[in-house]
């Protein structure tokens, strides 16, 4: 899988990175651009059919997917990059789906002829995570030629969250061998922070459910949950829990400010995405990769650890 | 004597209370509460196979009834799966209590392992408590009854 530096990725940004996630977006693109990575976006891209339209019909949302990877072909890309961990999860399931399941292949022919545009041929396009991207094009040398002030003196509680590794079997990929990410540890954000002069700390939930999906249907369990992920991030030592998913991030900042009110459990830890923790140990200003976009505010800590 | 938790109120209050216990009890105790917090994970997993109408097994996945549980529970439900490294995560740091031989390091693994064992009571229970309307897990498949649906068959034909 792996990317080289000069190959230029396909961006799909999804709806949450235009959202509530802008911070996400901006940091990315800002140290895609420090590190010398290129991206150009998708046109005309559309949802990758997350939530509601799966809650209909699968295979609309495999076609929705698959739209966007056919558009990215069609611009000569092979590779499309989503930093959303629900989009990264979305495309590459239409990815495997498209491969290993005849109905789905059906479906997507059918909507894409009836949409007017080229349908997806499974393997022309390959789905990687900002993670893959920057491990993969510059990895920790890369990281570490950097840095200008680093991140030395932070102790990091990485959160991957549920569907970076999950289902594993959309994923080949990972576990194949010691350089890959791992479905059961994963590693690579750690390893990126760590080279940028972070801490990383072992955080026993790096991957356990935030309970995004429970967010409007029981508001106390997600917040009982996330309670849980910033009090063990602070029981292992962590000044910053380091995020690289929007549904995840949203739901710990949104959740500390309830779990404060509502349950009067005030926890002190900050949420913030890797990229922009990346992109503060490369030099680039707080404002410049989105630190004020945030709900949680981050600058405190990071002036008090001398980082910015 | 510790009595099991008959449902989540009773699972999560207890684990408050070891929780709250003091630091060298819990160093007197910290194989016995390991033991302790173990099983209540396994409660849990209980609860998540009684509410489908199945007989939790007794068997034991790698050496431990809990992972066998998961195992269990995950069958027919994928989204179950979200909670399968919380649950090896239990094991890690019953083991890791159980080869401590330093004060800090065992009170810092029950420490987190409580937390451990909170979240997959949270996490089973929040489940449960939606079943009503369908699985609104990230990993979901549809909340919709097939006869819902009738009007996306028009489009992609399936269903």
């Amino acid at each position: 899988m792996s990317s080289s530096k000069d190959e230029t990725v396909a961006y799909y940004p999804g709806c949450a990175l235009e959202g509530t996630a802008q911070s996400y977006d901006r940091s990315t693109k800002a140290i895609g651009k420090a590190l010398g990575l290129k991206m150009k976006e998708i046109d005309n891209w559309n949802c990758c059919g997350a939530m509601e339209v799966k809650n209909i019909d699968p295979k609309l949302q495999t076609y929705l997917s698959a739209r966007n990877l056919s558009i990215a072909e069609d611009m000569g890309f092979k590779k499309v990059m989503a930093p959303c961990n629900g989009c990264y999860h979305n495309l590459k399931k239409a990815e495997f789906d498209l491969a290993n399941d005849p109905k789905s292949v059906e479906v997507n022919a059918r909507l894409s002829k009836k949409a007017g545009h080229k349908t997806y041929e499974p393997g022309k396009v390959e789905t990687i995570h900002a993670l893959d991207w920057i491990k993969d094009s510059v990895g920790e040398q890369g990281i570490k030629d950097k840095v200008k002030g680093g991140l030395k003196g932070l102790k990091i509680a990485n959160y991957y969250g549920c569907m970076y590794t999950r289902p594993r079997h959309i994923f080949p990929e990972k576990d194949q061998g010691e350089n890959s990410e791992s479905i059961d540890k994963p590693h690579y954000m750690d390893d990126l922070l760590d080279a940028a002069g972070a801490e990383s700390v072992e955080y026993p939930l790096k991957t356990s459910c935030c309970g995004g999906a429970h967010t409007l249907s029981d508001s106390d369990t997600s917040t009982k949950l996330v309670l849980n992920l910033l009090q063990a991030a602070e029981a292992c030592g962590a000044d910053v829990i380091a995020t690289e998913c929007p549904t995840c991030h949203t739901g710990l900042e949104m959740h500390q400010i309830r779990a404060e009110k509502v349950f009067g459990k005030k926890t002190n830890v900050k949420i913030l995405y890797f990229t922009q923790l990346l992109g503060i140990a490369m030099g680039l200003s707080p404002r410049k990769v989105g630190v004020h976009e945030n709900f949680g505010d981050a600058l405190p800590l990071l002036k008090d650890k001398g980082l910015v | 004597m510790v009595t099991q938790p008959e449902n989540f109120d009773e699972l999560l209050a207890r684990l408050d209370e070891i929780e709250g216990v003091d630091g060298a009890y819990a160093l007197e105790n910290a194989k016995g509460l390991a033991g302790e917090l173990l099983s209540l994970g396994e409660n849990v997993l209980q609860f998540w196979a009684i509410s489908r109408d199945e007989v939790p097994t007794s068997d034991k996945k790698e050496g431990f009834v809990i992972l066998a549980l998961h195992k269990q529970g995950a069958k027919g439900e994928p989204s179950f799966n979200a909670c399968r490294e919380t649950c090896r995560e239990i094991v890690f740091q019953h083991n890791v209590i159980l080869q401590a031989h330093e004060p800090k390091v065992t009170l810092g693994a029950l420490k987190l392992m409580i937390m451990v064992v909170r979240h997959l009571a949270l996490f089973v229970s929040g489940k449960l408590e939606v079943s009503g309307l369908g699985e609104f897990c990230c990993a979901s498949k549809s909340v919709r009854q097939k006869s819902d649906i009738q009007d996306s068959v028009e489009l992609t034909g399936t269903v």
